[in-house]
Parts: structure tokens; sequence; C-alpha cells
């Protein structure tokens, strides 16, 4: 059996990859038709993913804000919050943004640099 | 600043310090009569206690925000990037810019690196960036940031609070940038950050050996490199990729004239008087107040 956060991520592959909101059953099918013909078949071995699985992981992503469900149909159907691009832009911002607590939330690299400071930088490397 | 209000409010109480506190002590819980102490006195006592009192909170809650945003940038990073072959705990994320930086949580820290930081550096170039994230996490400076960033949240008005904080942060980068270079060599360390920072891949990758490239380094930039840090950070910091703050600028600057120009250390006599004192700064007062009262 897959690990819940294995499976999160490969629901959220999933959800990102399809253009409208899915239900859990055609999730579940989604899981088990790309484990089947993924590498991953070794993770389920022979066993069928069951429904309730699929439903904790999307309340689970949904209680992180990454997942909403339509409510006006039976059953409800999923769908991501925003593309994995706009996921990724939102992290980078957190990293490359000058929000005040930030340089406590996380060490980067580099900090940022100014323009003139990068020229300098690139003028280095040409030399060397 | 706390100690200072103490000691004067506990000036009647008794003549040194831990005489004072057990007077205090005496008048808080056994209420034992107050008289001895006049408003001043009191006044200098509750600020102090209000004082510390903020500080514990400002770092208590500081430390619950930072955990709750690492715990929610984690959780996105579990879903958007990828482990990497180069080692357990670190990850690569789908973008294009270089970036490399490291996520503290004990176990759970991790070193994310970009796409684009990837394709940009050579492979001793990016052992040298890994190597200084993980003296990063190994040498616990999270710690040291979040000391420092509760300190200038509780004291925001308090100018000490913010130089600490931009001197703790150049600090702790110079010690990755030393314990880097304990397996890459220093060329190699000095084209990482110049890459990274400069926020491009170098044009030419036909590059000479290693130690040809640290010559020319050494002895062609060694003053060039520090200029732009003091004039021209100040005004512009926005400029490049949209974020940041002077401070952090003037710390990559500081980093690279660093390696390209190491200062000779200081003579072993200086060092040490230095270092003494500092601790006797520390431990002088301290012994003054509390010896008289451990003795008598």
């Amino acid at each position: 059996m897959a690990s819940l956060g294995e499976l999160e991520r490969a629901v959220m592959d999933l959800l990102w990859a399809s253009q409208e909101a899915v239900t859990a059953n055609t999730m579940r099918d989604l899981l088990a038709h790309n484990t089947g013909t993924d590498d991953g078949a070794a993770a389920h071995p022979g066993k069928e993913l069951a429904v309730t699985t699929v439903l904790t992981v999307l309340s689970r992503l949904e209680k992180k804000g990454l997942v909403e469900r339509e409510r006006g149909t039976r059953p409800h159907r999923y769908q991501a919050v925003s593309s994995r691009a706009d996921h990724t832009a939102e992290l980078m911002h957190e990293v490359l943004g000058s929000a005040p607590d930030r340089e406590a939330v996380l060490a980067r690299f580099i900090g940022s640099v100014t323009e003139s400071e990068a020229a300098t930088l690139r003028k280095l490397l040409g030399q060397s | 600043m706390i100690g200072a209000m103490l000691v004067y409010g506990l000036e009647p109480a008794g003549d040194n310090l831990i005489a004072g506190l057990r007077t205090l002590a005496g008048m808080v819980f056994f209420n034992a009569p107050t008289t001895s102490l006049g408003f001043w006195h009191l006044f200098a006592l509750s600020a102090a206690a209000l004082l510390t009192a903020h500080l514990v909170f400002t770092l208590l809650l500081t430390y619950v925000k930072i955990e709750r945003q690492r715990r929610r940038h984690r959780e996105l990073l579990a879903l958007l990037a990828s482990p990497d072959a180069g080692g357990p705990g670190t990850l690569v994320i789908n973008h294009d810019s270089p970036v490399a930086y490291c996520l503290p949580g004990g176990a759970r820290s991790v070193t994310v690196l970009s796409d684009g930081l990837m394709a940009a550096l050579e492979p001793n170039e990016l052992r040298a960036v890994l190597n200084h994230e993980n003296a990063h996490l190994s040498q616990r400076h999270d710690l040291l940031l979040w000391a420092f960033a509760a300190w200038r949240q509780a004291l925001p008005w308090f100018p000490t609070t913010r130089l600490a904080q931009v001197a703790v942060n150049s600090l702790i980068e110079m010690l990755a940038d030393d314990a880097a270079l304990k397996s890459e060599s220093k060329a190699t360390l000095i084209r990482a950050i110049a890459i990274v920072a400069s926020g491009a891949s170098p044009s030419n990758p036909a590059m000479g050996p290693l130690g040809n490239k640290k010559t020319t380094t050494d002895s062609d930039s060694g003053g060039m490199v520090t200029s732009p840090a003091a004039t021209g950070s100040d005004v512009e910091d926005s400029a490049f990729g949209g974020s940041g703050g002077a401070a952090s600028a003037r710390t990559t600057a500081t980093r690279v004239s660093r390696l390209l120009s190491p200062k000779p250390p200081l003579a072993r006599g200086f060092r040490a008087l230095v270092l003494a004192g500092s601790a006797l700064l520390l431990a002088v007062p301290t012994a003054l107040l509390f010896v008289p009262g451990l003795l008598g």
C-alpha cells in the first residue's frame, strides 16, 4: 500500500493533468490505471484502491487548500484549486520574496543582489 | 536593559542581586512588607517583568509562525518537487531561475534546488552549493535566525535588533561558505555564487582548468567586487528579481570579496585580547552582582 503522501502526490498529478472536475470513483479508476501501466505497479501488489481511501486523500488535500469540491452534484466532483505552475510560482514567491520573516523561515544560498552587483558578477564570470 | 531595571528596582531591597531577589520573592509570594521600595523602583521592576514576558512571548509566537510557514512550504514541496539522486533530503523543483535554499525542520530538513540551478552549474559547483546548505542545516543556523528574528519582532523600533539580525545573517552565510570550502575549491564556490547571483548561466562553457581560473579571479578583481556594495546597493535594491533588501545584497558582496581577498587572521595575542575583553565585559558585572550574595 502506498503511503498517504505518495497517494496525495499521485492524485494531485492527475488533477493537474485533467481539465475537468473528477469524482472520487473516476479518480480511483485513473489511479488504478496509472499504477497498472506505470512502474509503480509494485506499490499496489494486486490490491485495488478503495474509494474511501481516495476520498480520504481528497479531503486531506481539500483541507490543505489544494483541492476544491463542487457540492452541487452528487457524487461530489473534485478539482485542483490552481495549476501546478501557479503553485510553483507561489512557492518561489515565498522563497524569493521579501516577506519580513522569510529570512527566518528558510536560508537561501544567495540573497537578492542589486542590478549593478549582478553586472559586476557577470563580468567576473566572463573574465574567468 | 532588563538587568539594569531589575538592579535599579531591587537596590533598596538588598545589598546584592541575590539578596534583592530573595526579598522580592518574599514580597510577592509571602506578603512581606513592600515599604522599602519606592514608586520608581516598583515601576522599574514592573517594566523589567513586562519586557521579559514580552520577549519570551514573542519568541514563542515567532516560533509558531515560522513553523506554520515551514509546514505549509513542506506540504507544497512534497507535491511539487521531485527527489534528487544527489542525496537524501535534496529536492528538485521545476523552476527556471537558479535558486537554492534549505528548509530547516529537524529530521525533515530539506535542501531545494531548481531546475535552472542544476542546468547552470557544473557538478563541482553544485556540490559546493549543497555543502553550503548542509552546513546551515547541520550547524542549526535556524535557531540563530529564529532567535534574532524574534528579537527584532519584539523591539522593531530598536535599531540594534535590525543590525544584529543583519550581522547574524551575514555571519552564518560565511560560516556555511567556510564549510563548503572544506571540500570544494575557492574558485568553484565563487563561481557558484556568481552564477546564482547573476541569475544566468555563463555564456562561455569552455572553461580553463580550475587552477587557472583561480589565479585570474584572485589577481584581477579583488577590489572590483567590493565597490558596488559601497556605492549602489542602497538605492536600487528591488531592481533585481524584484525582491530583497540592501542588507542581503551587501552580504553577497561581502562574501565574495572575503573569498577573493581574505584578510589575514588576527594576530594570536590580539585575538586573545578581544575574546578576553568581551568575556570580561559579560562576566564582571554579573559576577559583581552575584558573588557577594554567594559569599555572604
